[in-house]
């Protein structure tokens, strides 16, 4: 008998996240300090929570309009406007969606004819080559460097555009490595990206946990606003990953193009969370300065420490991940991680589920307390004794 | 007094933390250890750090048999030493926890501690209302600490509620 699934081809040659498998062999486990985290620690502050609560009592449980409450639009536009300089129009270019995830995926299917090509640039977020996949473009990665940050260059960039590349997805700062462009650096990718037509997804998500340069929205670069998707949202900055909630700004055929996903799909972002970040946005300013302050001193200790105990570790200005490289153990960053777990109960992420690029290098999320991070060092300085 | 950014920095940190290592503390704020070593000496020197203290929770130790009082204190100022002669008056007692001047609709409130409430009645009684500036005194009874300083004494599920891997 012919065995047949009714699974889709796409989705059965989807390859599985790697990090699944790290929290199967983690989640069970007793005395785990983890470094595997990709989310904040705080608690989404009281005052933020309590907007939701009141928005309850209300009874305030209906759908919003498909783009979100107004309200929030307005507020995210005049939140954007101050704080990264870019004007977007809260009625037709802005959408409130169900987490950053979910704005990259409107994005990739309002803009992708099939086969069209995105570069994706590696080390990066787990989701990006899927999604392209699953809006029936075709994902192309180019691979930073080490050497160089993990930095985008433009030269990097210009080699990997192919007549039938449509957009390139960036992060910065970026989830693994926590490296930050800085605007000059910016400045140069554009103009490879104007040259060429190209469009941007640029996730900007860890926006608000830049430490050491002010950080630059791609959309505020001379000439990018028309050609920008820009993602970003509630969930780092204002530590809100389980509201779900994030939002995309872009011109406004694109935005048009997302509202018609959006509104088949999602109808529109929950109602409670909009309510939560309305509050966010109005009085959680000086809550989310005080996390990247707390971010940033527990950046500069665990950075210094990996370089202390032989874990050779760029400063990621920004995101709270750190990206060691770990290659004086001559183990590769799965058979590290895997170790690592079993013989010091230390979870940390194989820079290679990031994409080739990554390899060589663990992903430590320091979003932990300072006590979790001495005893994380501790245990990892003995491991890598044991190694080196 | 001036500070700089780091030594604010610094002050913020030990203030949650006072036996925090200089070590981790130097890493944290991007300085060298003897920097740090020199920067708390400084702040001590210039009484901007008056004193290392530790918040303890009494309530959950049996033998103690303490309690604090709050009390609102209405004084006449004096001529050409305004409030603070009387405040030195009340702050000398040792029963006397804090004295803060106020704005509102009372001047000073004073933080007495004691062991019991007649110990407190009697301090109130006989010492702060027979002071000649002390027009009146409206004493208060803490029954119970929820938070103190910045902390919670007995945190709800505090616990780490992430999952231990996540993208």
């Amino acid at each position: 008998m012919i065995q047949t699934s009714f699974v889709s081809k796409t989705i059965a040659d989807l390859k599985p996240s790697g990090i699944r498998r790290f929290f199967d062999l983690a989640v069970n486990m007793e005395g785990v300090v983890s470094l595997g985290v990709g989310e904040p620690d705080f608690v989404t502050s009281w005052n933020v929570r309590e907007a939701a609560i009141l928005s309850l009592e209300e009874g305030r449980t209906s759908y919003t309009a498909n783009a979100g409450l107004i309200e929030l639009r307005q507020e995210i536009a005049s939140y954007m406007k101050k704080r990264f300089a870019v004007s977007y129009q809260p009625d037709s270019q802005i959408i409130v969606t169900v987490g950053g995830s979910q704005a990259i995926d409107i994005a990739l299917r309002a803009i992708l004819n099939p086969g069209e090509e995105v570069l994706v640039v590696e080390p990066c977020f787990v989701a990006y080559s899927p999604l392209v996949t699953l809006a029936g473009g075709v994902a192309k990665t180019i691979q930073t460097v080490r050497e160089n940050e993990f930095k985008l260059t433009a030269a990097e960039l210009e080699e990997a555009i192919t007549p039938n590349t449509k957009a390139i997805i960036m992060c910065s700062p970026n989830n693994p490595t926590g490296t930050q462009l800085r605007k000059e650096e910016l400045i140069e990718i554009a103009k490879v990206i104007q040259k060429h037509n190209l469009v941007v997804i640029s996730d900007e998500i860890y926006a608000e946990l830049a430490y050491d340069d002010d950080f630059t929205s791609v959309a505020a670069i001379d000439g990018m606003m028309d050609r920008t998707i820009l993602i970003n949202g509630f969930s780092k900055g204002f530590a809100m990953t389980g509201w779900r909630l994030g939002f995309v700004c872009a011109p406004k055929d694109i935005t048009e193009a997302m509202l018609k996903i959006h509104q088949y799909t999602m109808m529109c972002a929950s109602t409670v969370a909009q309510y939560a970040a309305l509050e966010a946005l109005r009085n959680g300013m000086n809550d989310v300065e005080e996390m990247r302050k707390s971010y940033r001193q527990r950046r500069n200790y665990i950075v210094k420490s990996f370089n202390e105990i032989g874990l050779d570790c760029h400063i990621p200005g920004g995101a709270f991940y750190a990206f060691p490289s770990i290659e004086r153990t001559g183990l590769s960053s799965q058979e590290f991680a895997e170790k690592l777990l079993f013989e010091e109960k230390v979870a940390v992420v194989p820079g290679n589920v990031f994409g080739e690029s990554g390899e060589g290098h663990i992903r430590c999320s320091y979003a932990s307390s300072l006590e979790q991070l001495q005893e994380a060092i501790k245990r990892m300085s003995r491991f890598v004794e044991k190694y080196k | 007094m001036h500070l700089t950014e780091k030594e604010l920095e610094i002050l913020q940190i030990i203030e949650q933390n006072s036996r925090i290592d200089f070590n981790d503390l130097a890493k944290m704020v991007d300085a060298e250890e003897s920097e740090i070593a020199d920067t708390v000496q400084k702040l001590e020197d210039m009484n901007v750090i008056v004193r290392y203290a530790t918040i303890i929770n009494w309530a959950k130790v049996d033998t103690y048999h303490g309690l604090t009082a709050m009390i609102d204190v209405k004084v006449t100022p004096k001529r050409g030493v305004g409030f603070n002669e009387v405040a030195q008056r009340i702050y000398r007692f040792n029963e006397v926890e804090s004295v803060y001047l106020m704005s509102g609709a009372y001047d000073l409130s004073v933080v007495v501690k004691g062991q019991s409430m007649n110990e407190v009645a009697q301090f109130v009684s006989d010492k702060l209302s027979t002071l000649d500036s002390v027009i009146s005194t409206t004493t208060h009874f803490i029954l119970k600490k929820y938070k103190h300083d910045g902390t919670i004494f007995e945190p709800i599920n505090e616990e780490d509620k992430r999952i231990v891997v996540s993208p």
